[in-house]
């Protein structure tokens, strides 16, 4: 039995929490929703900081709360990254690397001490103690403490939240690596839709402490039901690979994922082998539609697709057009008037000019 | 001058009597601050009451219920003698116990403070690095409660050296036995030697700044801070 099933109830100053559910064990799940909708508190609840009475959570088949039996959060696989810097301010950063890392049996360890150091860049600073450090080392060092302990499951508070634009540059780069090379599932806090749109795979919507929608990233995403695909930064991520590079214009070219078209796109030059996963996002108000395929134009991707459903936007003058392009979904932001000379309707067969394509990682 | 043959017995007790009270207090006063400063417990409020009353009570007032208590009538009085161990008050053990409770306060909130000003927070981190309850107080609350601890040993220390009410209510006046600093320093204002009172209570002074300065080396040596 795969995966996080689990089952809180607990009422709190300003919501109640009332979640269940089952949560994928690989890749990053972002636990996305305002503040007060319980996010936090549901993390707390995961890694035993929290005692729901009469909860239930089970990881991977193992049973961590039910009826009677409550794993205390030492007893508890896991990494936890806090909001705020959470590094022992008495121990310097070796140590408070080590603090983790010696506590688990030896056989029980799944990661190298200098692996975590390479991996979130700490070389330098194993000699600092954390007030010589900036906000962005202490949560690097931070992240790098909790993966030491080789959880099982690797938990994340609004990690980069309390942390100054610089600092979040800083940090994304290292949390995209360790999506990309280490196995851990993680689950992420967040209320900035540009962290959940740069590293989750799946995502889980909280409001008032309860779930409103969890599912696939791409699927998320391009929901007419749900608000995000209303947002003015209304857009669509896809998963795709890496398939070719052409140095002379200085681009390189993506497969889109389970693409049964075999649909690509071309993107800045973006250094990485062949067939290496990366992912695309793509703003609704980027995307305009032609009934044909135009061959006189500057923008260079252009995408067969079928119109999946026509929905209304934020704007009185816009509606929103949920595209399949093969598997997956994109967003398209058009004005009322075109969609009605267009005839734009559901199954209709549709050209998508994506004027520009961001490439995540 | 032969007041160094007569007051050292006195200068000796005290620092005995003082060394003795900072060691159980620190023993005694942690764990306690411990709890007052992670209970949710509805004693909370009357065990802290109870723990400052040393601060408001006069001294002698103090002295003379544990003179009652420890007396052959008295309840603790009754077990120590039961216990074979005697009578305790006009004996050094007496002036301990005196003292423990006399100190209890200096001892058991500058803890309490430091543990409360630590929060929750790095002990939860701890937990979630596989630490347990008491290797989280080992390991995590008590280094950072560094400057609680050595103040509170200070204080109590300082505060011992100099306590007098309690001590001639319960440990009288025995030379060697139970006559401390402060009392030698009364007697001799009370038989008028100035010049012997006065070198005892210069040398108090001294002594008082000195260990303040200390106190402040110390917890300026560290290489930590606070983040």
């Amino acid at each position: 039995m795969s995966g996080i099933e689990f089952e809180f109830q607990l009422p709190r100053e300003d919501f109640k929490l009332q979640v269940s559910g089952t949560l994928p064990d690989r890749g990053i799940t972002a636990l996305f929703g305002a503040s007060g909708s319980g996010k936090t508190t549901l993390l707390r609840c995961i890694a035993g900081l929290e005692r729901a009475p009469g909860g239930k959570l089970v990881v991977n088949g193992e049973v961590w709360q039910q009826g009677p039996t409550f794993l205390a959060t030492h007893q508890r696989p896991i990494g936890y990254v806090f909001q705020e810097a959470s590094l022992f301010a008495h121990l310097g950063v070796q140590r408070n690397l080590e603090y983790g890392w010696k506590r688990i049996p030896r056989p029980h360890r799944n990661i190298e001490f200098e692996e975590v150091i390479r991996l979130l860049g700490l070389e330098h600073l194993l000699g600092r103690f954390p007030h010589q450090l900036s906000g962005g080392q202490r949560q690097r060092v931070a992240i790098a403490r909790a993966l030491l302990t080789s959880p099982a499951l690797l938990l994340m508070d609004e990690p980069l939240s309390a942390l100054d634009l610089d600092s979040k540059q800083e940090i994304l780069p290292y949390l995209e690596r360790l999506h990309d090379e280490s196995r851990v599932p993680i689950l992420y806090v967040s209320h900035s839709p540009d962290e959940v749109v740069r590293l989750a795979d799946h995502l889980v919507l909280m409001e008032h402490g309860k779930i409103v929608a969890q599912g696939e990233i791409n699927q998320l995403l391009t929901r007419s039901d749900l608000s995000l695909s209303r947002l003015d930064e209304a857009s669509a991520v896809l998963k795709c690979r890496v398939a070719a590079h052409d140095p002379d214009y200085h681009v390189s070219y993506v497969a889109i994922d389970n693409s049964g078209l075999k649909q690509k796109l071309l993107v800045p030059f973006k250094d990485l082998p062949t067939d290496h996963p990366v992912r695309v996002r793509i703003l609704a108000r980027d995307v305009s539609l032609a009934l044909q395929m135009q061959s006189q134009t500057s923008i260079s991707n252009i995408l067969p697709a079928r119109v999946v459903e026509v929905f209304p936007s934020n704007t009185p003058f816009q509606v929103i057009v949920k595209l399949d392009i093969g598997g997956q979904f994109i967003l398209s932001k058009i004005t009322k008037r075109s969609a009605a000379l267009l005839h734009i309707e559901k199954d209709k067969l549709v050209y998508a000019q994506v004027k520009s394509v961001a490439l995540m990682r | 001058m032969d007041f160094s043959v007569v007051d050292s017995p006195a200068i000796w007790i005290t620092l005995k009597l003082a060394l003795f009270t900072t060691a159980i207090l620190l023993l005694l006063a942690t764990p306690l601050a411990w709890w007052l400063a992670t209970t949710h417990s509805r004693a909370k409020t009357a065990v802290s009451a109870l723990v400052a009353m040393p601060l408001v009570l006069p001294p002698s007032v103090l002295g003379f219920y544990l003179l009652v208590m420890m007396g052959p009538a008295g309840l603790v009085g009754q077990l120590t003698q039961t216990l074979g161990l005697g009578l305790l008050p006009f004996t050094f053990s007496g002036l301990v116990v005196a003292s423990v409770i006399y100190s209890l306060p200096f001892s058991v909130q500058p803890i309490q403070a430091a543990f409360e000003q630590l929060g929750n927070r790095p002990l939860e981190v701890a937990a979630t690095l596989r630490a347990s309850p008491l290797d989280r107080f080992f390991t995590i609350a008590l280094p950072m409660a560094r400057p609680g601890l050595l103040t509170a040993m200070v204080l109590t220390f300082a505060h011992t050296v100099g306590e007098f009410g309690v001590v001639l209510m319960l440990g009288g006046n025995i030379e060697g036995e139970t006559r401390v600093l402060s009392v030698a320093i009364y007697d001799h204002v009370e038989a008028l030697e100035y010049d012997k009172a006065h070198l005892l209570s210069a040398g108090l002074i001294v002594f008082s700044f000195t260990t303040l300065l200390l106190l402040q080396q110390l917890n300026k040596k560290r290489k930590w801070q606070p983040v």
